[in-house]
């Protein structure tokens, strides 16, 4: 980090017309999903140093309190130590399925990369994710369709937690009070173990027809999905 | 616009066309010179249905300037017909399309059709192909508002396409709500759902996988993308 901030003052110093943005993004974020909420949002764009999760790779602390809970407070503090530029919570709570929302980002010199992240509920610890997007030099729109990732920090019991964010590695799914009559109860547990610890492609919600019982208190005709999840539409202005 | 000729027509009736005028033309042709004979552009759509166990009902292809749905918005009347019952025909007969043809039949699972339009060359509209998953209460798939004008003669454009569900009708894949041969129940139904916009399909769940009240089976569910279209400008 200290490396880069250097680098950063000196070209500046060494050629004052450059402009302080390197770009400025117009973001638009879309749910394509029927029955499935995301939390907060976390948009950043940030160096190729930073990446908010790898696939193949464990799931961070920060990126498995959002995953788990939808608390992106922790990625957003991580983001920015590392110099990111970012917008948190665009929605203002959640953004419902078939619902948009967007925010402006005004990203600094090296911010070339785009990730945006949001917790899908009811899951356990499913997120869509962007991950490192290369924001392109030609001012445009551009349309990138994203899935649905499991962070392979909680089994897949799709039962109905505490309400609270939860505390990572505890069971069960939050359940705000918006999504109180999307998410069934007594659901005696559909997986009891992890299969895959590393961040993967969800393999989406089983659900079942009981909604006060049987073994997923996930509605089976209501909250599965098919990626894509969530559209991003980027308009990039220089 | 509405002295627009519209032109529904396969490949195989194109020779008659030529006669075409344009009625809203009020520049006087130059004395000297006889009207230039209109170009034709001729496109071929072929349609394959990638799904293991769900017909696509009869492909409708299409131009016009509006898309024909957007995601989060609620779906037309005409789009909800098709979506629910597999009739295209309000969506072909919208006074905003000004050119569009049907295929004959369904469309089995495994199977491609081609269709072909043809339009006066530099009258295209942005492309729609629209088809209903007919083993579903309101799935559809397809694209809509695929601009032409880059197109050369020769080139394809492919698109694989996802199923969306029009928000018209709950997917409770119940006896009698399903049209295709799964269920052969009724197409379109009154109302719409609590979340009336046309979304992602979630995919259909089936007797087999939970859904004890569906007439629907394992091999009727299916994953995106559902149909491989490519659009070839041949002349």
């Amino acid at each position: 980090m200290k490396v880069s901030l250097i680098a950063g003052s000196v070209t500046l110093m060494c050629s004052a017309a450059l402009p302080t943005f390197a770009a400025t993004l117009d973001i638009s974020i879309q749910n394509l999903t029927r029955g499935i909420a995301f939390t907060p949002l976390y948009i950043a764009a940030h160096n190729d140093d930073v990446a908010l999760f790898s696939t193949g790779q464990p799931a961070s602390a920060e990126l498995q309190m959002m995953a788990e809970g939808g608390d992106i407070a922790a990625l957003q503090t991580s983001g920015d130590a590392a110099g990111a530029d970012s917008i948190a919570n665009p929605a203002d709570g959640l953004l419902m399925p078939a619902a948009s929302t967007s925010a402006m980002l005004e990203t600094t010199d090296g911010n070339n990369y785009l990730s945006v992240v949001a917790m899908m509920l009811p899951t356990n610890d499913g997120f869509i994710g962007l991950n490192s997007w290369k924001i392109p030099t030609e001012p445009g729109t551009y349309t990138i369709n994203i899935n649905a990732y499991d962070a392979g920090t909680e089994a897949n019991d799709e039962v109905r937690g505490s309400g609270e964010p939860g505390e990572p590695g505890e069971p069960g799914m939050p359940v705000p009070p918006p999504l109180e009559e999307l998410v069934g109860t007594n659901g005696t547990g559909v997986a009891a173990t992890i299969t895959n610890p590393n961040v993967h492609i969800h393999l989406g919600n089983l659900g079942d027809d009981d909604i006060a019982g049987g073994t997923s208190d996930v509605q089976n005709t209501v909250s599965r999905w098919l990626n894509p999840v969530a559209r991003v539409t980027v308009t990039v202005t220089q | 616009m509405k002295t627009q000729i519209k032109i529904t027509l396969l490949a195989l009736a194109c020779a008659t066309l030529s006669a075409c005028s344009d009625d809203n033309n009020t520049t006087p042709p130059a004395a000297s010179e006889p009207d230039p004979a209109p170009q034709n552009s001729v496109y071929s759509i072929t349609v394959t249905n990638l799904t293991p166990a769900q017909p696509m009902s009869p492909v409708a292809v299409l131009m016009r300037e509006q898309p024909v749905w957007h995601i989060g918005q609620p779906a037309s009347e005409a789009l909800a017909t098709l979506a629910e019952g597999g009739d295209n025909s309000q969506l072909i007969a919208d006074e905003t399309v000004t050119v569009s043809t049907s295929a004959p039949m369904p469309l089995p699972p495994g199977d491609a059709q081609t269709l072909q339009i043809m339009v006066e060359a530099g009258d295209e509209r942005p492309l729609s192909v629209v088809t209903m998953l007919v083993n579903t209460n309101d799935g559809f798939s397809g694209f809509t508002g695929l601009a032409l004008d880059d197109m050369a003669v020769g080139d394809t454009v492919v698109r694989r396409t996802r199923a969306y569900d029009a928000g018209t009708e709950d997917n409770t894949e119940a006896a009698g709500t399903i049209p295709g041969p799964a269920d052969n129940g009724e197409g379109v139904s009154e109302g719409r759902e609590t979340l009336d916009a046309v979304t992602l399909h979630q995919g259909v769940v089936s007797q087999d996988d939970g859904l004890s009240l569906s007439v629907l089976r394992n091999e009727h569910r299916f994953d995106n993308p559902v149909l491989l279209i490519s659009v070839t400008k041949v002349e």
